[in-house]
């Protein structure tokens, strides 16, 4: 196996363009785990986790450039403020050790449906930033995730960044798994609202094929939301902001929990999301 | 003695004081002796990352093994060609059942399971073949290359078919039991009837039903749980020039172990010598052998050294895991709460081979009708044969699934008659003079009432209200995934009391041997203890020098490395060797005293006629009770070394009666209490275990860190049980074979344990103790349900409880 391990993204994306089948591994916290299992013997390894340009993050324009390979651990640490959806995820990620080397870009890399950065990607209309030596694009989270495992990223691109909106408003984000911590989602959930735009966002995890949204329940929020002072729903809206949100998912059951529980916890996530973001906006998050 | 989080209370019991009965009982103040708290020889290289387990075993000429297993639960085996895969270069050896040099079965109980499968496998992830190659690489990709011809069979996938259905196919042509008594129906590994009261004279339950102011009845079921030990099956097999192998295994009991392997290798037992490698916990696991015969037979055939190294994933087929468990529980009383009876039926699932079946259902029998009075009893336990994986010894061995049914049963019966749940147990629980129903009488303390009162008083954590950070996602359920700020958190409380039997039981043979030296090293007093127990991680290895301290007044006490060099020390489970082994190595301790006082005698350091019993050994001398220190050990040795063995034996027990089900089955008789708090989201079935607390009589706390470590575990692997742990199997086939979707509790789901140890010394028993490993896993389960039912009011009858059971949404 060859091990090619370039230390500037500008030689990183002439090695992927020259060898379009050589796995890039970032953390390595999902290539590894192949590798063990037997499940990829890939002829090349591409290791980014030199290249500066991807450990790094800091302000573009009306947006927060995220490099592919920040560490989990920093966003908690140090982007809450900034990215406060993906920072609440990037915390429910696996445990400390693992979130030391885990990445969004390795989290976008591996496109499964269950992966904890996506709904906040997806709620906050983020972008993703796929760059080749053909050049740099921009594909909306919302339609980079095409199923479990597949993405709008072609074979010579690599992931370079997110781009997150700043923040205009309340982001929640939770996620249901078995136990109180390292485990992986069995559904998740986030709600993300723009003040300013007076629009809401939803991403859906681990209840589809890939992380979905509900444009219904969105809608239906942003015309039912107190964007004067940020009033409780009633229940019955929140109900049905509930209902919507869950319709639109598109769950199967498995061993980590049943079609039905997981549309049934979103149902519960939704309206929980929406009360708290009622909860934050009055306490000046807008 | 009170533990966590306070570190306060009083220390109690009648063990307390008596020392170790040495005579004049001077020893027991030696220094790092029994009732102290040493540190373990391994513990510094183990918190440093510096222990060698088994898995990191090296030698420069070695080979790496690897198994073929079954990709079917159930299928005739028409033809196995390895020729493709002998041809792989590196590759040294590919073997089958036919290269078996000796007997093809082994098996702990019943010898029906094959080294290798031939004819037909039985359950997915048998193996099927093995291959030694210089690379594990190359080993597996050898056996990508055998051809196995399969004719797939329909598995054999319900228990309860298995148990009852007479026109279920058998899983086995042939019935290789041991003790026709326990039953000859095709699928039925032993069917254990236990009946006292009426129902010994034949009464049926509908005349006792009519008796009855209360009655309840539930199904309940308890899954298939992991050991989930963290070091996976390893070893290394070593040729020997004189034709035999030398084995280095992590394994429960050396000797057993040396009993199958020899057999199928066609060797004398002389010639198959093992010593114990690093092992990364066990509870059970490594009763049976997973690799050992394999790697034997590889090293044996090539000549060189031969390393297996299980994966996670290979670890879930290599090693039985707990019999999962339905039950049919009938309980009456009158309207004081007193029981009436009980109709009990437990059917365990065994799967393809028997493994310890018989003895689970041994326990699962003796035990099930738990810690209570009940005049009148009918119980039938069932360890059958499918097609799932097999399944043998874990931690709690049958008593855990019969707790999980009958503490379910009073708490239902309580709300039936609207008592407290303490209180209804108190009514009928058991004490010292109480008969079990298989007619056993408890003799030895066991102060169950007492320890219910002590749960219940103990104070509550705080409420949610008075938290200092309500809202600090750690303190909720769902944790930091962040599902609630406390919407839908209601909180529960929940007892369970478990009875578990200590040590082998039904007539085993359960005897340990030490072999113990004493001599002067660089000018000092040196002990050198030799068995061959297993160290599991459970501590022995301190206590066996604690005990040599204690009983030879020495300060430096070694542990030699366990082996087959001396005679058999029993397996490390049934919480039994602190009681045999260490009874062994007291033993010897013993006698190596006794010979040291006839040296001193002979050497004119003690007067001839000093009696015996008035003089002990204490700080590296003898000393009288009458004339102060006599003489230093080190003049008193000379270049000599006082070397003796010892075996020791427990008190024999019996068979139940195969009809019957009475028999003084059981050695002795271990208890623990908990209470369970739980903070359960209601909305989306999360649990957060806001405290588990316990109350155990250990009879004598030999070590008391350790021990508090064995109930802190054992809780927590019991709130495993009651709340994530558990192996899928549909249509025999495991569906989370990983730590991915196999969950065990994390830091963040194990709450403050508050214990409280009781030291009721139990007189047939060495220094008092009653082993303390397994009673905590009992109760823990139930307790932990009860409390989530009670924040719930569902009735949650399967264990682990899941998410959709407390949100009442189907699977
Ligand atoms: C014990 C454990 C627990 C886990 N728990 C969670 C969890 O709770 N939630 C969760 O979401 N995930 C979890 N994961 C999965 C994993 O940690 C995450 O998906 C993480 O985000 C992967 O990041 P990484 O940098 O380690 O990726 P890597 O393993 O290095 O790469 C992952 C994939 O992305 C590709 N890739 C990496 N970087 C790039 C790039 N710049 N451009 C294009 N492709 C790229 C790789 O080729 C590979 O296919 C867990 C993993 C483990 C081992």
């Amino acid at each position: 196996m060859e091990f090619l391990s370039p230390s500037t993204f500008e030689d990183a994306l002439s090695a992927k363009s020259s060898a379009p089948e050589a796995v890039p591994i970032m953390g390595g916290t999902d290539v590894m785990v192949e590798l063990n299992f037997d499940r990829r013997r890939p002829g090349a390894l591409l290791d980014l986790s030199r290249v500066r340009e991807l450990a790094q993050w800091g302000p573009e324009g009306p947006y927060l450039r995220l490099g592919a390979g920040v560490p989990y651990t920093e966003i908690v640490e140090r982007l809450a403020a900034r990215a406060p959806a993906l920072a609440r995820a990037a915390r429910t990620v696996a445990s400390p050790q693992i979130r030391n080397r885990g990445s969004v870009g390795g989290n976008l890399g591996t496109a499964s449906p269950a992966g904890d950065c996506h709904p906040p990607l997806v709620a906050q209309g983020a972008l993703v930033e796929l760059a080749s030596v053909r050049g740099v694009r921009r594909v909306p989270a919302r339609a980079f995730y095409l199923g479990p495992g597949r993405s709008a990223r072609e074979d010579d691109e690599l992931v370079s960044a997110v781009l997150l909106p700043a923040p205009a408003g309340p982001q929640q984000f939770s996620k249901i798994g078995t136990r109180n911590a390292m485990v992986i989602a069995v559904a998740s959930f986030s709600l993300v609202l723009d003040a300013a735009t007076r629009t809401a966002g939803t991403g859906i995890g681990s209840a589809g094929p890939r992380p979905l949204r509900s444009p219904q329940a969105e809608e239906f929020l942003a015309a039912e939301f107190d964007w004067q002072g940020g009033a409780e729903p009633s229940q019955a809206a929140a109900r049905h902001f509930a209902e919507l949100v869950a319709a639109a998912a598109e769950p199967i059951g498995d061993v980590r929990g049943s079609a039905s529980y997981r549309r049934h916890a979103l149902s519960v996530m939704a309206r929980r999301a929406w009360y708290w973001c009622a909860e934050d906006y009055r306490k000046g998050a807008r | 003695m009170t533990a966590d989080p306070s570190m306060q209370g009083d220390r109690l019991g009648a063990g307390a004081d008596s020392g170790a009965d040495t005579g004049i009982g001077l020893s027991s103040r030696a220094r790092d002796g029994v009732g102290a708290s040493p540190r373990r020889p391994d513990g510094t290289l183990k918190a440093a990352g510096e222990f060698a387990f088994s898995s990191d075993m090296w030698m420069e000429d070695m080979l790496w093994g690897m198994t073929l297993r079954s990709p079917h639960p159930h299928a005739r085996i028409r033809s196995v060609d390895v020729s493709a895969a002998l041809a792989v270069p590196g590759v040294h050896a590919v073997l089958t059942h036919e290269d078996v040099p000796g007997e093809k079965h082994y098996g702990l109980e019943t010898r029906d399971q094959p080294v290798l499968a031939f004819g037909k496998v039985r359950y997915k992830g048998e193996p099927v073949a093995i291959a030694a190659a210089d690379h594990p690489e190359t080993a597996r990709r050898a056996l990508e290359r055998v051809q196995v011809d399969y004719e797939v069979l329909e598995p054999v996938a319900d228990a309860r078919r298995a148990a009852f259905d007479p026109d279920c196919p058998p899983v086995h042509e042939q019935r290789v039991g041991s003790h026709p008594e326990h039953g000859t129906a095709a699928n039925i590994v032993r069917h254990q009837p236990v009946r006292t009261g009426a129902f010994a004279g034949g009464a049926e339950v509908a005349e006792l039903r009519g008796q009855a102011a209360a009655v309840v009845t539930g199904e309940y079921e308890v899954g298939m749980q992991d050991q989930a030990f963290l070091g996976p099956e390893s070893g290394l097999a070593v040729p020997a020039p004189d034709g035999g192998v030398d084995l280095y295994i992590a394994t429960q009991w050396l000797h057993v172990d040396q009993n199958q392997i020899a057999p199928c290798l066609g060797l004398d037992q002389d010639r198959v010598r093992m010593t114990l490698a690093g092992v990364g916990g066990a509870f059970g696991a490594r009763e049976d052998l997973s690799m050992q015969i394999h790697a034997c037979m590889l090293a044996l055939r090539t000549g060189r050294p031969v390393k297996f190294v299980y994966n996670r994933e290979e670890s879930f087929f290599g090693h039985v895991h707990r019999h999962p468990a339905t039950m049919r529980f009938e309980h009456g009383a009158d309207a004081e709460g007193r029981l009436l009876y009980a109709v009990l039926e437990i059917v365990l699932d065994g799967g393809a081979y028997a493994s310890t079946t018989g003895a689970v259902v041994g326990v699962a029998s003796s035990l099930g009708a738990g810690p209570y009075e009940i005049p009148h009893v009918s119980i039938d336990a069932y360890g059958v044969y499918t097609t799932n994986p097999p399944c043998g010894a874990m931690r709690g061995f049958g008593a855990v699934q019969a707790c999980f049914g009958y503490e379910s049963q009073m708490d239902r019966l309580a709300a039936e008659l609207d008592l407290h749940p303490v209180e209804l147990r108190m009514r009928n629980a058991v004490g010292q003079g109480s008969r079990i129903a298989t007619g056993q009488r408890i003799d030895m303390p066991l102060p169950m009432a007492e320890m219910l009162e002590r749960a219940r008083a103990m104070p509550l954590p705080a409420g949610r209200g008075e938290l200092e950070g309500p809202a600090d996602p750690r303190t909720l359920p769902g944790g930091v995934a962040g599902t609630s700020r406390g919407e839908g958190v209601v909180r529960g409380i929940g007892y369970g009391v478990g009875l578990k039997n200590l040590c082998f039981s039904e007539t085993f043979d359960d005897y340990s041997t030490a072999r113990v030296r004493l001599e002067v090293v660089g000018g000092e007093p040196a002990v050198l203890v030799h068995t061959a127990a297993a160290e599991v991680g459970q501590g022995l290895v301190t206590l066996q020098a604690q005990i040599a301290r204690t009983e030879l007044g020495v300060d430096r006490a070694t542990i030699h490395p366990a082996d087959t060099s001396v005679g058999s020390a029993g397996s490390s489970s049934a919480s039994r060797q602190s009681y045999v082994t260490g009874g062994a190595v007291k033993s010897a301790c013993e006698a190596v005293r006794a010979r040291l006082f006839a040296l001193a005698r002979e050497r004119g350091l003690v007067e001839p006629d000093h009696p015996e019993d008035g003089l002990a050994l204490e700080g590296g001398t003898v000393v009288s009770a009458r004339h102060g220190v006599l003489a230093p050990l080190a003049d008193v040795l000379g270049e000599a070394a006082v070397e003796e063995t010892r075996v020791f034996r427990h008190r024999p027990t019996r068979m139940l009666d195969p009809t019957t089900g009475q028999g003084d089955s059981h050695v002795q008789f271990g208890m623990c209490v908990h209470r369970a708090v739980v903070d359960v989201d209601v909305e989306l079935g999360l649990v957060k275990v806001v405290a588990l607390d316990a109350v155990q009589d250990v009879g004598r706390a030999m070590h008391p860190q350790q021990l508090l470590g064995q109930i802190q575990g054992g809780s927590a692997q019991g709130l495993g049980l009651a709340l994530m742990e558990e192996v899928q199997v549909a249509d025999s086939v495991i569906r989370n074979p990983s730590f991915t979707d196999y969950l065990i509790p994390t830091v963040l789901d194990t709450p403050p344990m508050r214990i409280e140890v009781l030291e009721h010394a139990d007189p047939h028993a060495p220094y008092g103790l009653r082993g303390a490993g397994e009673p905590p896993t009992l109760s823990s389960t139930p307790a932990i349900v009860a409390a989530v039912r009670d924040a719930t009011g569902r009735g949650l009858t399967h264990a682990p409880v899941r998410p959709e059971d407390i949100v009442g949404i189907g699977l």
